[in-house]
């Protein structure tokens, strides 16, 4: 089953789509005109490093160092294909 | 806090819309605006809107529509734009485009501004033209174009009604020629002006079907490059819409002069007490005054709403609607086909011939002198209205 990434692409927020830290909510949200999408921890933390400048093997070294004990690889991917068929994220350059 | 249904989470306001001004240079008939607009010339000052601002953020909103009437009609849009930044609003501005410029859409961005929404009456110029009441449909497209120039997500809105509902393919092409990120399709909601003008305005059961299909055909087609979102008229419907997802659950309105509501058409229900953020803060009016609390969660409901399986999904519908057309805030919604009183609903939207060119002579236009001819009534008669 292929992904829209390889572990050196370079994920990026785009630009139509704000993330964002809610207090309130006290969770990651997704913003763009006159909408919202509530963000669980694990997509919150793996899309605050779609920083455009991290590839998805940095990025998931990177979780792996702050959620040392969790088998994440197969799900981060899963999520960044989710964000990308939402149109959340794209490839850097492309 | 109160809130007597099943999600127990204390709502939100996380939608603020903020109706700086009824003043605008259009007169569309489908205006969601109170008939007596022209009652409202005490507007919030800049300061008044600030505090506004920062005690709905303070209580956890996010999305902040800048609306009207038309907001460019405020000078001290900017002003505002800037604050709301600066607080971390993601910040929307639902224009008709009249009165802006490329100086102000640069100066909106460099406050901000992460939105723009450009509404047209049409995707021809002359039916734009008629339905707005003036030439603005050759400034639309300017406008539009710089908006997508200065990067702003683009989204355009179009209300159909049975005038325009038969070009919804001219509307998507037009606004995929704009390269649009979005467009909204929104059939006309019947309140204020629209109400008034709705045996005028509503389209025929075949004319929503066709336009339906179109905008289903076009979803497909572009898929990736604009997003369509087609707003189901609920006319048409058998269940209602989940109006404002809820009463006191997540929008939050403030008219011009302060008023705050829990939807932009709630100023026409009877029993309220409008309270004003000149006299109240923002938390006590979303928390603790008996109009944010009034249908919240599920315990105001009368049959066929109290037991319904459904009631969690779509609330009972419209709480205006519900009084407009039944006369109790409190009925369900007659869109839904389990209200008593849907009948009406379905005979007049079978009453709606599709086969008769739809007369335009009739329309009222939504303007100053209309409001305070209709609302006569409410005047004080000294003011020689």
């Amino acid at each position: 089953m292929g992904s829209h990434f390889s572990a050196e692409d370079i994920p990026q927020m785009s630009p139509t789509f704000r993330l964002q830290w809610e207090e309130a909510q006290g969770c990651h949200v997704i913003l763009y005109p006159e909408g919202m999408v509530k963000l669980n921890p694990a997509a919150g933390e793996i899309l605050k490093r779609c920083d455009g400048a991290s590839s998805v093997a940095h990025i998931i070294d990177d979780l792996k160092a702050a959620f040392p004990d969790v088998e994440l690889e197969a799900d981060v991917y899963q999520f960044l294909d989710t964000a990308y068929d939402n149109q959340w994220i794209r490839h850097k350059h492309a | 806090m109160t809130t007597n249904g099943s999600d127990t989470s204390t709502p939100k306001p996380l939608w603020l819309l903020a109706e700086l001004t009824y003043k605008c240079p259009l007169q569309c008939p489908y205006c969601s605006n109170p008939l007596d607009i022209a009652r409202y010339k005490n507007e919030l000052s800049t300061e008044e809107w600030i505090r506004v601002i920062r005690e709905a953020r303070a209580l956890g909103a996010v999305q902040l529509g800048f609306s009207g009437g038309e907001a460019l009609v405020r000078k001290d849009l900017e002003i505002l734009i800037a604050e709301a930044h600066e607080l971390g609003y993601y910040t929307n501005l639902l224009t008709s485009g009249v009165g802006m410029d490329e100086a102000r859409i640069k100066a909106f961005k460099a406050a901000g501004l992460d939105h723009i929404q450009v509404s047209f009456q049409a995707s021809s110029e002359e039916l734009n033209n008629f339905i707005a009441g003036n030439n603005s449909f050759q400034h639309k497209l300017e406008m539009a174009r710089l908006v997508k120039k200065y990067d702003y997500p683009m989204v355009l809105c179009f209300v159909l009604h049975r005038h325009n509902e038969d070009q919804v393919e001219q509307i998507l092409e037009m606004a995929h020629a704009l390269e649009a990120d979005y467009v909204e399709l929104a059939t006309t909601q019947y309140y204020g002006w629209a109400l008034h003008n709705r045996d005028q305005l509503i389209p025929s059961r075949a004319q929503v079907e066709a336009a339906e299909a179109v905008a289903h055909r076009y979803q497909e087609k572009l898929k990736g490059k604009m997003r369509i979102f087609y707003v189901v008229p609920d006319y048409h419907e058998e269940r209602p819409k989940a109006c404002m997802s809820g009463w006191g659950s997540v929008f939050l309105t403030i008219a011009p002069d302060g008023t705050a509501l829990p939807c932009h058409a709630a100023g026409e229900l009877p029993g309220l007490g409008f309270p004003n953020v000149r006299d109240h803060s923002i938390d006590w009016i979303w928390n603790d005054s008996p109009d944010f609390n009034k249908f919240r969660g599920y315990g105001w409901m009368k049959e066929p709403c109290r037991s319904c399986d459904e009631k969690e999904k779509d609330f009972g519908g419209c709480r205006c609607q519900a009084y407009l057309l039944t006369g109790d805030a409190a009925n369900a919604d007659p869109v839904c086909s389990k209200s008593p009183h849907h009948r009406q609903i379905v005979e007049l939207v079978e009453q709606t011939n599709p086969l008769t060119e739809p007369g335009t002579a009739s329309l009222v236009f939504r303007n100053m002198r209309n409001s305070k001819r209709l609302t006569a009534d409410k005047w004080p008669k000294a003011s020689g209205q």
